[in-house]
């Protein structure tokens, strides 16, 4: 058989010679090599403090956007429930009222909107089917919850700060995401 | 009357040379748990224990207390009473043998000559000996009154384990009593400082006693007697909490003190290397002589501890009938060989190399 790398080594069935049964000169050569481990760098990241940089493709949690002057951009189209192929999201949609012009972007908007984070399967055509551009899949992600219920992400949990009320925590909900300048063909 | 007067001065400094060395075993054990786990993370490409305090320093300190407050299990169908004593045994015989060890030459005092040695048997090493075969018993009954399987068969295989090579380790260490010609450690140290270390004098004995010192202290490869992927836990699989913690906490007492012993039959003990120990002395005092013999003979210590950690995490564990191998017709045969040699090479010596 074709072996599928050059790394593989043939187990030798040869008689043990005498040094070899002494066991120990293997075992020193064994130690040795042990003891030049000690000198080869860690490959552990050492997590919490450090991360390992994300692809710009990155797909983790999904966050609801809003636009420039902090309004939401979801229009609670639904095109995004029925892009999912896991049915982790569900909505409510409501019309906005007047008044309410500095909250929504455009007339009609999400009044409720799920995602269930224990069935996503962090797919991203919810990001692809989105005519908005309301929701992308941001760089956080391993949630943790103690019940079952707090997987269920409501939109406090997915809307991103205003960006005129805390630009830090947009910028960073932002990260270091690469949007398609051009567009993915679907804004229209 | 005469016989029962208590010289209370030698009361209180051997007392108090029994606390600090008993502390300093427990402490140094303690850290060899953190070593053990640090050294085998470095050797493995990891990083190890890093969370408890700077480095990880503070880990030992957490793993003590996490035994202490598991709960506490007795087996119904266990001995009651040999449960509770298996691990009482193996504690007390893994820090008895640090009694004989010389940890230094003397230090002067208030006006007194302190001996830096619990006491000076003239048997010193059988002393050790002893001790070291009690050590069985620990384990012994701790896996007899577990009442288990497991336990009992990796009582059964430390129990024949240790017998087997306390023979080697025994008969080695004749062809190296035959070249001193003493039994007290502080005598055979007294002998090495300034002159030739004995391991040069028996570099075959000392190969072997190092492999059955592996074997005496369970450690790898010789740890079949834990071996958790055959006996889950062997003879301490029924032990929780701090009754374990005294099983694990032994092996590493053990570790350190033959560590110790070894340094003192082979590696000079206290002896400073590349030193006249005698000439230092006369400079810069006894008291700080005895500091730096301290140091030195800790450092010697900590090199064979980290042998025994880096050994065993290099080397798989042996099966049984290679170890009963090894031991029986390769490491007996070789020891009452080294002792057959030793002993025409004195007679020859002793006769001015004539037949």
């Amino acid at each position: 058989m074709q072996p599928l790398t050059d790394r593989a080594k043939p187990v030798g069935r040869t008689k043990m010679n005498f040094l070899e049964r002494i066991y120990f000169p293997e075992i020193l050569k064994g130690m040795l090599i042990t003891f030049r481990h000690i000198f080869r760098k860690k490959v552990t990241v050492n997590y919490p403090e450090k991360t390992r940089p994300f692809s710009p493709v990155f797909r983790g949690l999904q966050i609801l956007n809003r636009d420039e002057e902090g309004r939401e951009k979801c229009t609670a189209c639904g095109l995004c429930a029925v892009a999912c192929p896991a049915e982790a999201i569900t909505m409510e949609a409501a019309e906005r009222q007047p008044g309410e012009e500095h909250l929504y972007r455009e007339e009609k908007y999400a009044a409720k909107y799920e995602i269930n984070m224990l069935r996503c399967i962090f797919c991203g055509y919810c990001e692809e089917a989105c005519p908005k551009d309301a929701i992308y899949l941001s760089e956080t992600f391993a949630p943790a919850n103690y019940g079952r219920k707090g997987f269920i992400y409501g939109k406090p949990d997915l809307l991103i700060p205003n960006p005129k009320e805390d630009p830090e925590g947009y910028a960073r909900a932002l990260g270091n995401r690469k949007f398609h300048p051009e567009g993915h063909g679907n804004e229209k | 009357m005469h016989i029962l007067t208590i010289d209370w001065a030698v009361f209180g400094e051997k007392t108090t040379l029994i606390v600090l060395v008993v502390l300093v075993s427990l402490l140094v054990a303690m850290y060899s748990t953190y070593f053990e786990r640090k050294i085998a993370a470095i050797i493995q490409d990891r990083r190890g224990p890093n969370r408890a305090g700077p480095f990880g320093i503070l880990q030992p300190v957490a793993d003590g207390v996490k035994l202490f407050f598991k709960e506490e299990i007795i087996p119904t169908f266990s001995s009651r009473f040999l449960f509770i004593l298996g691990p009482a045994i193996a504690m007390l015989t893994a820090i008895m043998t640090g009694a004989v060890i010389p940890w230094g030459n003397k230090v002067h005092l208030f006006g007194r000559d302190i001996s830096l040695q619990i006491t000076d048997v003239n048997i010193g090493i059988l002393y050790v000996f002893g001790i070291v075969s009690l050590g069985v018993y620990g384990i012994m009954i701790g896996g007899w009154a577990s009442n288990n399987k497991y336990s009992l068969l990796g009582a059964m295989r430390a129990a024949s384990q240790i017998i087997s090579y306390e023979l080697a380790m025994g008969i080695s260490l004749i062809a190296l009593l035959m070249v001193t010609g003493t039994l007290s450690l502080q005598t055979m140290v007294g002998q090495q400082t300034d002159h030739l270390w004995n391991i040069f004098k028996q570099p075959l004995g000392f190969l072997i006693f190092l492999v059955c010192a592996f074997a005496e202290t369970n450690r790898t490869p010789f740890d079949l007697s834990e071996a958790e992927n055959e006996l889950i836990g062997g003879y301490h699989s029924e032990y929780s909490s701090m009754k374990l913690g005294f099983y694990l906490f032994a092996e590493y007492v053990n570790m350190f003190l033959s560590s110790a012993v070894m340094v003192s039959l082979f590696f000079g003990g206290y002896d400073i290397p590349f030193v006249n120990d005698a000439a230092w002395t006369l400079k810069i005092g006894v008291n700080w002589m005895a500091v730096l013999e301290g140091i030195v003979f800790f450092a010697k210590i900590l090199c064979f501890i980290f042998l025994f950690m880096w050994v065993r995490w290099t080397i798989p564990r042996f099966r049984y009938d290679q170890l009963m191998n090894l031991g029986w017709k390769m490491l007996l045969p070789l020891a009452l060989g080294n002792m057959l040699v030793t002993g025409v090479l004195i007679l020859l010596h002793q006769h001015h190399w004539h037949f």
